[in-house]
């Protein structure tokens, strides 16, 4: 009798059923999920990387490789090309931020606004990416390919290593490249959640979740490339 | 249809504390802030030997991890979310962990054992 009652009772904890236990919808728990699954791709990359690091004696100094602002200067400013594309980047990350922000009020002329900044941001960064992969080229390095022993003194404080300077081109361009292949399909997905949200789909759908979405992915682009751009160009 | 309405009803139901546009720009500055301290370790600490690059390596990885956490908890909003979902996609982090020690472990052996390469 009293057993029966208690199973008649309406349980009301967050995992007994009949609602969402994190408040969170489907498909932003899935974009979480997708984006744990690719933060262990590009942690093995970089992890092979650091392996790499530390299994050699010498490796490229990042001062000496990285040291030119394209069309400016040739010599003699490590990372200040560097440092603009970080800038870029964290930049289009709050435009994509207040995208979201605009999305919650439903201002819908707000939300494309910052979301035309946000895709010119990622534009920006992937032209900067295509100077610097043409400057590491026409110096010589490549998948596969790097300077010459004479010429690769030039970027090693002290002995020089070709299977450290070969390794170092491999992995910059492999990860780099993965992360540049990020940010060009997260320019894509911004102009069709862009398109979407000029033709009203979102406002005819009451919310703007999709926009909330495509900013988590952003977000993730802006994050992984913090960690590209300490172990490649800091450490 | 109706499903999304409703999906939107019971997220503007429990939705949360969103962030201001005012909170947005000052993780911004911090976020620009740390880059900032970070390059003036790189082009004045250690080139005028005021800091060793070992240590400066430490203070790097911190100053990541510290970006990592702003960007994570605020522009990607995991700091107002339940703490399921913040578990769920954190404590996997743990075979990260295991996995750059595994492989740097091994890296520091190949460096003392085989010279030659």
């Amino acid at each position: 009798m009293n057993s029966v009652s208690q199973l008649d009772q309406v349980k009301t904890g967050p995992w007994s059923g009949g609602r969402s236990p994190w408040s969170v919808e489907y498909g932003k728990i899935m974009m979480w999920f997708f984006l744990l699954s690719d933060a262990f791709t590009f942690s093995s990359l970089l992890i092979y990387y650091g392996a790499q690091r530390f299994s050699k004696l010498v490796w490229p100094a990042p001062d000496k490789v990285f040291q030119s602002v394209p069309g400016l200067m040739e010599h003699g400013a490590p990372l200040v090309f560097v440092g603009l594309m970080t800038f870029i980047l964290i930049m289009s990350s709050v435009t994509m931020v207040l995208a979201v922000e605009a999305g919650h009020r439903r201002a819908k002329n707000e939300v494309i606004g910052w979301m035309v900044a946000t895709i010119v941001g990622g534009l920006m960064f992937l032209g900067c990416q295509a100077i610097e992969w043409t400057h590491l080229f026409n110096e010589g390095f490549g998948w596969g390919e790097i300077p010459s022993p004479e010429e690769l003194k030039q970027f090693f404080n002290g002995p020089v290593s070709l299977v450290a300077a070969q390794q170092f081109a491999n992995l910059f361009f492999t990860i780099t490249g993965f992360h540049g292949f990020h940010v060009f399909t997260g320019v894509l997905i911004n102009i069709i959640v862009l398109v979407m949200t000029i033709n009203g789909t979102f406002e005819r759908r009451g919310h703007y979740l999709m926009v909330e979405k495509v900013g988590l992915y952003w977000h993730f682009v802006d994050l992984v490339w913090v960690f590209v751009f300490t172990f490649f160009y800091l450490v | 249809m109706s499903e999304q309405t409703h999906t939107s009803a019971d997220h503007k139901a429990e939705d949360h504390s969103g962030l201001s546009k005012g909170k947005i720009w000052k993780v911004f500055g911090i976020l620009l802030l740390i880059t900032v301290i970070e390059f003036i370790i790189a082009l004045w600490a250690i080139p005028n030997g005021h800091m060793t690059q070992h240590i400066g390596n430490y203070i790097y990885i911190a100053l990541t991890l510290l970006k990592a956490f702003y960007i994570v908890a605020y522009f990607m909003h995991l700091k107002f979310e339940k703490l399921g979902l913040q578990l769920a996609l954190t404590i996997s982090f743990i075979f990260i962990v295991y996995f750059i020690v595994l492989m740097l472990i091994e890296g520091g052996h190949l460096n003392s054992y085989m010279i030659n390469h």
